[in-house]
């Protein structure tokens, strides 16, 4: 009777300890991932949070209305920010487009040195090109202009849409593009017709990584568009830098957004197959 | 565009350093059916392929009718071909797979609908018309793209492995349902394929193909009975190769016969090759015995209709009209 007891009891402790440890675990991640955010919501809301105080001791929508009024320069700075990420999707995708499928037909080895000779502006820290680059708009007037906004945040913008695109039009069956050939359709045709609907998801992905790469852009934006250009990290970034840390935190909810709205979208998407296509 | 004859003249394709087709020169009947029969890597495909347009030549011509399309891109030579993986586009509908040939010849609404669904009713899948390809089963995809193919009328049809992807059962159905209906319409059809069987019960004349050769043009009959050497012969399922003796009713070097005709014997029988041997092994294969036979100098498969235990000894005897004679060049003798 005894031992059955202590058994039990032994079982129980360690049953116990199966459920409470990975329970601890999956909380101090919670914390990591979720802790900053909350301290980011926490500022959103917090109409007076002096030094002290361990929580504001103040909440309220007082620093929203002085965000969205018109001479606060959030909306012109979240205008400018749309417009550019579209710009630069537009641009990013009209090159790699063609690119992608060119590469996407290219044989093996080929293509991975051509796709790892893309990367490379990657591998280099951003600071020394940006500067290069704001260097080189200084002398062709492009400073503080769109298009050259738009140039630099398609620079990394190119590096997602060509791989992405090659990789969804790697996945379309060659078959399929020969048998609209065989069956009286001409080369632009078939494209047409048959390759970019097949790649159509991959691409729709690509140009949502364009897009949230851009709207998140700040070093390029800082070195080339500022003063005349302000996108909302730039507004962040100013914000911030002047102690005003309720409008960097309402910047960074209203930034949330796309990306939320992006982790919806690429589920519904991108399927399993472009996905394991990537950079092969 | 009405049935053409269809004439191959001296092709060559070179791919890299590699020869995939030498030489080949092919004469196909309007209206026939022809089936490319061959090991695997033989070049039957890509010489389908080359028909179509996909595998550019390195010399030689094709000629569909009286015209030469070997300059033409796959678009402009009208030739319909039937994938191995169907291709159906799975973006479209079942009736937008069949129409889209149609809408690319810029045949009108209600036309393109009429003729979908007549061929829906030709290929037995009423109904299926709004269905997405990708719901459908292997035998209804491999009759859609059928369909796709047929719809537009083509001169000559060319069938990639069809019905490779499907099961056995299905695949017999078939074979005499696209045989049926060849011949309903008596389109001229190419059909490659590497099942001998399904060359012999389907074609009207076989073409069989070696490492880019033809090594032999010939109707399904001659060519089972009459190989033209000795590796044609053991594809076509000849297992039995034996050097000829002088007592044998035919003289050669070699001589090749199948198993089932090998059969048990209880003494020499007149004109007829006779060996005697050890049985090896003896299995049931259903309705009969399958016998390993070593008779000292090679061992040969025999059939008999009871079982008999190894190490007994027997003799075997093929009739002298089953034999298959070789000589030195391994070449088929004639008869």
């Amino acid at each position: 009777m005894k031992t059955t007891f202590v058994e039990t009891a032994m079982s129980g402790a360690r049953h116990l300890a199966a459920q409470v440890l990975p329970a601890i675990m999956i909380g101090l991640c919670a914390f990591v991932v979720f802790g900053p955010l909350v301290n980011l919501f926490m500022w959103a809301f917090a109409e007076t949070w002096f030094f002290p105080a361990r929580y504001p001791t103040e909440y309220g929508f007082d620093f929203w209305k002085r965000v969205f009024r018109p001479r606060a320069g959030a909306w012109t700075s979240l205008f400018a920010s749309v417009w550019i990420a579209l710009a630069t999707v537009g641009l990013s995708m009209a090159l790699a487009v063609p690119a992608g499928y060119a590469l996407a037909r290219l044989t093996l080895p080929a293509r991975t040195l051509i796709m790892l000779i893309f990367l490379l502006p990657q591998a280099f820290p951003s600071l020394p090109i940006f500067v290069n680059i704001a260097r080189m708009f200084y002398g062709l007037g492009l400073n503080g202009t769109y298009i050259g906004v738009v140039l630099v945040h398609s620079l990394p913008g190119l590096v997602y849409a060509v791989w992405i695109a090659t990789a969804a039009f790697a996945a379309v069956d060659r078959t399929m593009e020969e048998a609209a050939r065989n069956l009286g359709a001409g080369p632009m045709r078939t494209f047409q017709d048959i390759t970019l609907p097949q790649a159509f998801p991959g691409l729709i992905a690509a140009s949502i990584f364009v897009f949230l790469d851009s709207i998140d852009e700040f070093t390029g934006t800082f070195f080339v568009g500022t003063p005349d250009i302000s996108t909302l990290p730039i507004l962040m970034f100013n914000a911030s830098m002047g102690g005003n840390y309720q409008i960097a935190a309402i910047t960074a909810l209203i930034l949330l957004v796309p990306s939320i709205g992006f982790m919806l979208v690429i589920e519904r998407f991108l399927k399993a197959d472009v996905l394991s296509r990537i950079g092969r | 565009m009405g049935i053409e004859a269809l004439a191959l003249q001296g092709l060559c394709i070179r791919l890299g350093g590699a020869q995939i087709l030498h030489d080949v020169t092919l004469d196909v009947a309007a209206g026939s059916f022809t089936c490319l029969l061959g090991p695997s890597g033989c070049g039957k495909t890509t010489l389908l392929r080359a028909i179509a347009g996909f595998a550019p030549l390195s010399s030689g011509d094709i000629r569909l009718g009286a015209r030469s399309v070997a300059a033409l891109p796959p678009e402009k030579r009208g030739t319909a071909m039937v994938f191995q993986s169907y291709a159906l586009w799975p973006h479209m509908t079942v009736v937008g797979n069949l129409t889209y040939p149609l809408k690319l010849r810029g045949v009108a609404k209600a036309e393109r609908a009429a003729r979908a669904e007549h061929i829906l009713d030709l290929l037995d899948l009423s109904g299926f018309g709004e269905r997405k390809v990708t719901s459908l089963s292997g035998g209804q995809r491999q009759r859609v793209a059928l369909g796709r193919a047929l719809i537009i009328d083509p001169p000559v049809l060319l069938l990639d492995e069809p019905l490779s992807n499907l099961d056995a059962a299905i695949r017999r159905n078939l074979r005499g349902e696209l045989r049926r209906l060849q011949q309903k319409l008596g389109i001229t059809t190419i059909m490659v394929t590497h099942d001998q069987e399904e060359a012999l019960s389907m074609a009207d004349t076989i073409v069989l193909m070696r490492d880019g050769r033809v090594v032999q043009v010939a109707a399904p009959q001659s060519l089972y009975t009459r190989p033209a050497d000795l590796d044609a012969g053991r594809f076509l399922g000849v297992d039995n190769i034996v050097a000829g003796r002088a007592e044998d009713p035919v003289q050669a070097t070699t001589l090749g016969f199948r198993s089932v005709e090998a059969r048990i014997a209880e003494a020499s029988a007149a004109n007829a090759l006779t060996r005697h041997g050890t049985v090896l092994d003896c299995a049931y294969t259903g309705g009969g015995y399958h016998l390993q036979l070593d008779t000292g100098a090679e061992v040969i498969a025999a059939v008999s209709g009871a079982p008999i235990a190894p190490g007994s000894e027997v003799c075997v005897a093929v009739p002298a009209a089953s034999l298959m004679a070789f000589g030195p060049d391994q070449m088929l003798l004639p008869n």
